[in-house]
């Protein structure tokens, strides 16, 4: 404490812009025995975003209960209550509640989309019994957050479904707690790559080898070996993304993927820019089939020798051996491209 | 002493100067008088930029004109775990431009978490006429074709290392746009690289480069051709083996343990891709004298690596997977008393349930026998604050710290309290501790331990961690010497930012992801800290279109004194002066 208030006195500070600074400092002092003063200080935006938040809970699996309701303290929902009854309204707000909130409306398209199949999850069933297709739709949720190997141990874990057996719920699932959440554990990603190929290597770990067995059995042990993550890009979306093709094992399941991968992140710019939220027929449109030639999107590929193809031309196989790169182009501009031994294509790419 | 400095001729100040080569030296003598400031700037022959945004090229060369080495970081550290998103920045090209024309005798460039292009690289090729040391680190942009245009130009280049970067790699072929007459090499890291190289022409470059003394081949670089090479460089130091895999053959095993043991001279080894345990005795031989050991791409189980950890005693560092387990760490603290490093990686991060049987025991066991640890990298599922307190009162002499229990706010297993008083006795105990990272079920105490007793803490790493404002304010009123905090999702909001503004003018930077820092305080930190780029990364879209109470995605802060950035992609921006009171 006393180093706290030393330090107010010695450094610049931006106290007189926040109003209640001082208030804060002094409720620092008796933080330690008061718990209700502690509450008051996390004044969070009024009670909304926590029905929101309840709602994201529901839809969410346990783990991200847990995020939800570990935010600040890590104990009952009442306090939480608490805190969000205050009456004082700071700036800073509580983050981590906006956010979900954000990730929510950004998701609501989809959700609303998905759910066609499925009936809204009734109020926290136990996880193990969530049917597949609910848990599938649960992810753009987490969309930003799910990408990479934990998306594709996602789909290993489920190998993804044919839309006709969604219902049936996939007991052997394997994954019940976390949403993958992006950078955790913190581990880069050819260690991802590494573990990811060799998991199923030892045999003690037999735990392990049903699902991944399931995806990678049919390919030659090479490829299964050497099955990278692979950069993928899309018009549009600033950001880029990876997959992992040994993820996979046929052009449906990538492009399952790679709309999955691409769905949050497209609905929020479209947001963002339009103002609005888009409707769901056209967000429908948009993200049906990649692969067939009519879709707005098309799905092309950098092969080993720099020529941008059209994915889907080549065995599957084939395709997972010379791929270098993976971009979602409109297809109105796939159409003036010229594919195939097109050399400038490797520069347009990156 | 103004006099004496005064009087002194620079050339003898000079020769005194070359004597010392620690950077923080020489920064301190540009402080003592305008002379020795003039002096000092003379003669700096290298220069290290922890940010490349820190400050500008042009600004560096008018004070260093005669620089021989310059070493840049570019993108956050949280960028090895994909948080910052493609496109962010770290571009090292209009360094390369401005360098062309300054430094035409540069002679070293390591980068690290930079974007480097192929035109870069052929840049650095035709541009430095005594190139010697071309280190890229985490970094990315560039394929073989760059490679090939240093291979083919710079003819004095030593060092080539590619550690952990991310090479578009077409062609294998790159390796023989080294000229015939070509033969200084010393060090050659190609570990990352996906493809295959041509093995012809690595094995003409290995047999006629006498000096070489690091090579580290890639995964594709099978078995069987590990021994002809090693044949030819006897005098290699440290080895980087390709995939440790083949059928196992007395014939193959007797030529590669044949191979190993005319290498007197290795030290450290690493790769041992796929390796099949079988091979492993090949490198018996040498083993007494490896004190670096890479095992952490090895798929090995545990008895096969206590037996070959139990061959190498003078073994200093250790990376290795869980699959070594506790019984192998305990084998590793009874044989290795001269350990300073271990890292142990998961085998298998994304399971639910442990895999292996890895706990907080295999670490307190090493702690206790290596009496030279001091630097800790460890994966595990499991830990109690007993664990913690054993290891900090074991190994004070710690100086980096970083432990990650897996899921997200796990506690104490034992007692289900938070960890707060097992990090708070490593950093009351390890006085020296420079680098901590924090993991596990952790409330605001264990950060008013980090802020009353890690004095000497450079780096800090958060996650999931505390429960309010307070937490971050103990970190940043209290390390006085920190210089780089990375945090995510922790409740950490603007108080504790706006308060201690000061405070990150003396740091070198500050992460802050999934927190509860609304734009607002963004715009106002930028606003009256001048000195300060305050960089909003949002993927939703521009954050003024959102209340200004609403948190930020991302925030990444930093000192400089060269301003606003001019390469921000579309979903950064940066809260300066000017954009604070257009938008607002």
């Amino acid at each position: 404490m006393e180093s706290c208030l030393k330090n107010g006195e010695a450094c610049p500070q931006l106290l007189d812009l926040i109003p209640r600074e001082r208030e804060w400092l002094v409720k620092r002092a008796d933080e330690r025995s008061s718990e209700e003063k502690k509450l008051e200080l996390r004044l969070g935006p009024p009670g909304e975003e926590w029905c929101l938040g309840e709602t994201a809970k529901t839809a969410d699996n346990r783990e991200r209960d847990e995020s939800l309701l570990s935010v600040g303290y890590s104990s009952n929902g009442n306090q939480q209550n608490h805190k969000f009854s205050s009456p004082e309204n700071l700036q800073s707000g509580s983050v981590w509640f906006n956010q979900q909130v954000s990730q929510q409306a950004k998701a609501t398209p989809f959700l609303q989309f998905a759910s066609k199949t499925v009936p809204p999850p009734p109020p926290p069933p136990p996880p193990q019994s969530l049917p597949v297709m609910a848990k599938e739709s649960s992810q753009p949720c987490c969309i930003k957050v799910a990408v990479d190997l934990q998306q594709s141990a996602e789909k290993k874990a489920f190998s993804p479904p044919a839309p006709a057996n969604t219902a049936v719920p996939n007991s052997s699932q394997k994954r019940t707690a976390p949403g993958p959440v992006v950078g955790w554990p913190p581990i880069r990603s050819f260690r991802k790559n590494l573990g990811s190929s060799s998991s199923s290597k030892p045999a003690s770990d037999s735990q392990n080898e049903g699902p991944s067995e399931k995806v990678v059995g049919e390919k030659p042990v090479e490829t299964c070996k050497k099955g990278m993550f692979v950069k993928i890009n899309m018009d549009g979306v600033p950001i880029g993304r990876k997959v992992d093709l040994q993820a996979y094992d046929s052009y449906e399941k990538l492009s399952t993927a790679v709309d999955e991968l691409f769905r949050g992140l497209l609905t929020a710019q479209r947001d963002s820019s339009a103002g609005g939220i888009m409707s769901e027929q056209k967000e429908e449109k948009a993200n049906i089939g990649i692969l067939n030639r009519s879709g707005e999107y098309t799905l092309v590929y950098e092969d080993n020798e720099g020529d941008r193809m059209l994915v889907g031309d080549v065995p599957w196989q084939m395709f997972v051996s010379t791929v270098k790169r993976l971009r979602v182009l409109k297809s109105s501009e796939v159409s003036a491209l010229s594919l195939g031994s097109n050399k400038q294509g490797k520069e347009s790419m990156k | 002493m103004l006099r004496m400095a005064s009087s002194f001729p620079e050339e003898v100040l000079e020769h005194v100067f070359s004597f010392i080569h620690s950077d923080k030296d020489r920064n301190a003598i540009s402080l003592v008088c305008k002379s020795w400031y003039e002096v000092e700037r003379w003669c700096r022959r290298r220069i290290f930029v922890g940010n490349c945004y820190a400050v500008s090229p042009p600004m560096v060369i008018r004070r260093f004109p005669e620089l021989r080495s310059v070493e840049l970081k570019g993108k956050p550290h949280f960028a090895d775990f994909n948080l910052v998103p493609d496109g962010w920045g770290g571009y090292v090209f209009p360094w390369i431009e401005a360098m062309a024309n300054a430094y035409p005798w540069l002679e070293e460039i390591r980068l690290k978490r930079m974007v480097v292009t192929d035109e870069t690289l052929e840049l650095i090729a035709k541009s430095f006429k005594n190139f010697k040391v071309l280190v890229l680190s985490s970094c990315e942009g560039f394929s073989t074709d760059g490679l090939a245009a240093i291979a083919a130009n710079c003819r004095n280049l030593k060092e080539l290392d590619l550690r952990e970067s991310e090479v578009d790699d077409p062609s294998g072929h790159w390796l023989s746009h080294f000229p015939d007459s070509f033969a200084s090499l010393v060090s050659l890291n190609i570990s990352c690289l996906g493809s295959e190289v041509s093995f012809s022409a690595l094995e003409r470059l290995v047999g006629r480069c006498p000096n070489l003394s690091t090579l580290r081949l890639n995964r594709a670089v099978p078995l069987d051709k590990l021994a002809n090479i090693l044949r030819r460089a006897p005098q290699l130091v440290e080895l980087g083996t390709g995939a440790y895999s083949a059928e196992l053959r007395p014939d193959v095993f007797s030529s590669l343990a044949g191979a190993f043991s005319g290498c007197k001279e290795l030290r450290s080894l690493s790769g041992f891709w796929d390796a099949v345990p079988g091979y492993l005795p090949a490198i018996y031989p040498i083993c007494s004298s490896v004190t670096s050991l890479n095992l952490s791409y090895a798929t090995v189980q545990s008895p096969d690596l206590i037996k070959l950890v139990s061959q190498c005693q003078s073994l200093q560092r250790l990376w290795v997977l869980d699959y070594i387990e506790d019984v192998g760490l305990e084998a590793l603290a009874s044989f290795c008393k001269d350990l300073r490093e271990l890292r142990v990686f998961p085998s298998d991060p994304f399971a639910l349930e442990p895999n292996v049987s890895l706990t907080e025991q295999g670490l307190v066991s090493v702690s206790a026998g290596c009496p030279k640890l001091h630097s800790v990298l460890y994966f595990c599922r499991q830990m109690t604050n007993d664990a913690l307190v054993t290891i900090a009162k074991n190994r004070p002499n710690m100086t980096r710290f970083r432990l990650c229990i897996i899921e997200p706010r796990t506690p104490d297993y034992i007692t289900l309290q938070p960890l707060d008083d097992g990090f708070g006795a490593i950093v009351e105990h390890c006085k020296d501790l420079q680098r901590l990272s924090l993991s596990g079920l952790l409330t605001d105490h264990v950060f008013e331990y980090i802020g009353t007793h890690a004095k000497k803490l450079e780096m800090l790493s958060v996650a999931f961690a505390g429960d309010s404002d307070l937490g971050l304010h103990h970190v940043l009123s209290g390390c006085e010497n920190l210089r780089k905090l990375e945090i995510r999702d922790c409740p950490f909001g603007d108080k504790a930012l706006l308060v201690n503004a000061a405070k990150l003018e003396t740091m070198r930077s500050l992460w802050m992801s999934s927190c509860s820092v609304s734009f607002g305080a963004c715009k106002l930190l930028g606003q009256k800290m001048p000195r300060l780029n305050v960089e909003v990364i949002d993927e939703r879209g521009p954050p003024d279109s959102r209340p200004e109470s609403c948190p930020v995605e991302k925030l990444y802060i930093y000192r400089t004194i060269a301003g606003p950035r001019f390469d921000m992609p579309g979903f950064v921006w940066t809260m300066d002066e000017d954009s604070a009171l257009r938008l607002s």
